[in-house]
């Protein structure tokens, strides 16, 4: 693919940057990241632990002010415009972000609402996104009633209440099964086949990076080391298409890919 | 300004549906004034406490004004378990106004407080207190800012810290002095000259002689006017910054 055929970024960053204040000194978590998502790509950060991808996903969503560096998300300025950018994305965390004491319903219109949508249009959004992710059943239960998996279409549908040109997943899988994770895959896939939703996720999993993402962005000790297809980073970088990602993420990193944080519960 | 009215009244009907849902959270925070009314309140009826109304004049604006003193301190441990369970970041990602992410919850404690002062002073109106209504209504409006003043300082700090083990100690340490030097219980006019000047040094102590001068009648005097002021100075800056660190991104 040539320059003219890409797509227009959604997403571009220069040298951002992010530096904490600790009583150990500062400490450089992000160190001029320079970057550009594609629309409608599904790209995915990978790096060990600590490297700086929940701080960059952080930042894009207007949670962390950078310390350095610009960057524009959805044609908003994120230092000039976050109110901007806000409307146009979506961001599910890690933690998810529900109450587990209040009913799913309520939740899901209360979303809605803070996304400035109508109350009809908010309960009717409601239903809509409860259908789409296999949870009518449970919308007159409380958020703690639900599986791990159900918990995990929960917190999707809650990022994708106003329909966000870019939705930020960070590491959406974390504690699912098997079958719960291959679910959310398809979803994701379908996400961006459908409306053609920009998806940026962060990931511990190797499989999950080399099944979902069109693009890899390796990140290590807070600058990106890497960014390419899964396919031409192997090639590159351990010699050949058939080559592992294990094997690729050692030749890059020289270190070996993150153990995955197996049976952390989603569920609460 | 609009959409601050409508966010907060969304942030606040989430909030006081949360509430609403919690019978144990409404009645247990009037317990522990209602036992002072009941063992601490008969012991004083026949001291000279103020040469103007009678002992449960001067007792019942303490005991108003430490319901909302001790439950707004605490309000932060709310927002601490909100904070575990991804709820506060999700909401700061969405385009909602960040004063309204704080007003929402204060106003709920506001809501939530004002109801028990007025639980706590028709047990009082029982054990014999008298005081005019207009007095009594003054007296819930300072609740009503005493706890959006110190709900927000609450929310502030326990934006900051991480564990509630990091957030009790901070707040205990703080409102008990806050408590005994605002002369909650009995009034600092008892007090020998050290403590009393000491005292005038503790915002919240103005706006507990605003609330007795009001349970007894007086509403024009610069007690009332030192109360006025006062409180609105010191929620004016809590909000504030309160705002501040919602808008602040958080590390």
């Amino acid at each position: 693919m040539t320059a003219n055929e890409a797509p227009p970024a959604i997403v571009s960053t220069t040298g951002l940057s992010r530096t904490f204040t600790t009583k150990a000194g500062p400490v450089e978590a992000v160190r001029g990241i320079d970057l550009t998502v594609r629309r409608g790509e599904i790209l995915g950060f990978l790096g060990p632990n600590g490297a700086g991808k929940t701080t960059t996903l952080r930042m894009l969503t207007t949670l962390l002010a950078p310390t350095g560096g610009t960057a524009t998300v959805a044609g908003c300025d994120l230092l000039a415009d976050p109110t901007g950018v806000r409307q146009k994305i979506g961001y599910v965390a890690q933690s998810g972000g529900v109450d587990p004491h209040i009913p799913v319903r309520e939740e899901l219109v209360t979303q809605g609402r803070l996304y400035r949508l109508t109350k009809p249009q908010a309960v009717a959004r409601a239903e809509e996104l409860a259908h789409d992710l296999e949870l009518t059943p449970f919308l007159d239960r409380n958020c703690s009633a639900l599986s791990g998996g159900q918990r995990r279409r929960l917190d999707l549908a809650m990022g994708l209440t106003h329909r966000p040109e870019v939705l930020f997943l960070d590491e959406p899988t974390t504690g699912l099964d098997p079958a719960g994770r291959s679910d959310l895959w398809t979803l994701i896939r379908r996400l961006r086949e459908t409306y053609g939703t920009t998806v940026v996720l962060t990931t511990h999993y190797l499989d999950e990076a080399d099944a979902l993402s069109d693009r890899l962005v390796v990140i290590d000790r807070g600058r990106v080391v890497a960014d390419d297809t899964p396919h031409a980073l192997k090639v590159r970088h351990a010699g050949s298409p058939d080559a592992s990602l294990q094997d690729t993420f050692l030749a890059i990193t020289g270190r070996a890919a993150p153990a995955p944080k197996d049976n952390t519960p989603v569920a609460v | 300004m609009s959409a601050v009215l409508t966010d907060t009244s969304l942030v606040l009907g989430r909030y006081l549906r949360q509430t609403m849902r919690s019978k144990f959270q409404i009645y247990f925070g009037v317990l522990m004034p209602l036992l002072y009314l009941l063992f601490f309140g008969p012991l004083l009826t026949d001291l000279p406490l103020s040469p103007k109304g009678d002992s449960w004049q001067v007792l019942v604006p303490g005991l108003l004004l430490q319901l909302g003193l001790f439950g707004a301190s605490f309000a932060g441990f709310a927002l601490i378990l909100d904070k575990g369970t991804g709820v506060v970041e999700r909401m700061r990602v969405t385009p909602v106004s960040r004063l309204a992410l704080l007003l929402g919850r204060v106003l709920r404690d506001a809501v939530l407080f004002v109801f028990q002062a007025i639980l706590l002073v028709l047990a009082a109106l029982l054990m014999g207190l008298r005081a005019p209504l207009a007095g009594v209504l003054i007296g819930f409006a300072f609740v009503a800012v005493l706890t959006v003043a110190l709900a927000s300082l609450s929310y502030l700090l326990a934006m900051k810290v991480s564990t509630p083990q990091g957030f009790g100690p901070v707040v205990n340490a703080v409102s008990m002095p806050a408590i005994l030097l605002s002369g909650l219980m009995l009034p600092m006019a008892l007090a020998p000259t050290w403590l009393d000047v000491l005292s005038h040094f503790m915002p919240f102590r103005y706006l507990v002689d605003a609330v007795r001068s009001a349970y007894v009648g007086e509403y024009a005097n610069t007690t009332m006017l030192y109360g006025v002021l006062v409180a609105v100075a010191f929620t004016g800056l809590a909000v504030y910054a309160g705002t501040r660190e919602f808008r602040r991104a958080g590390a």
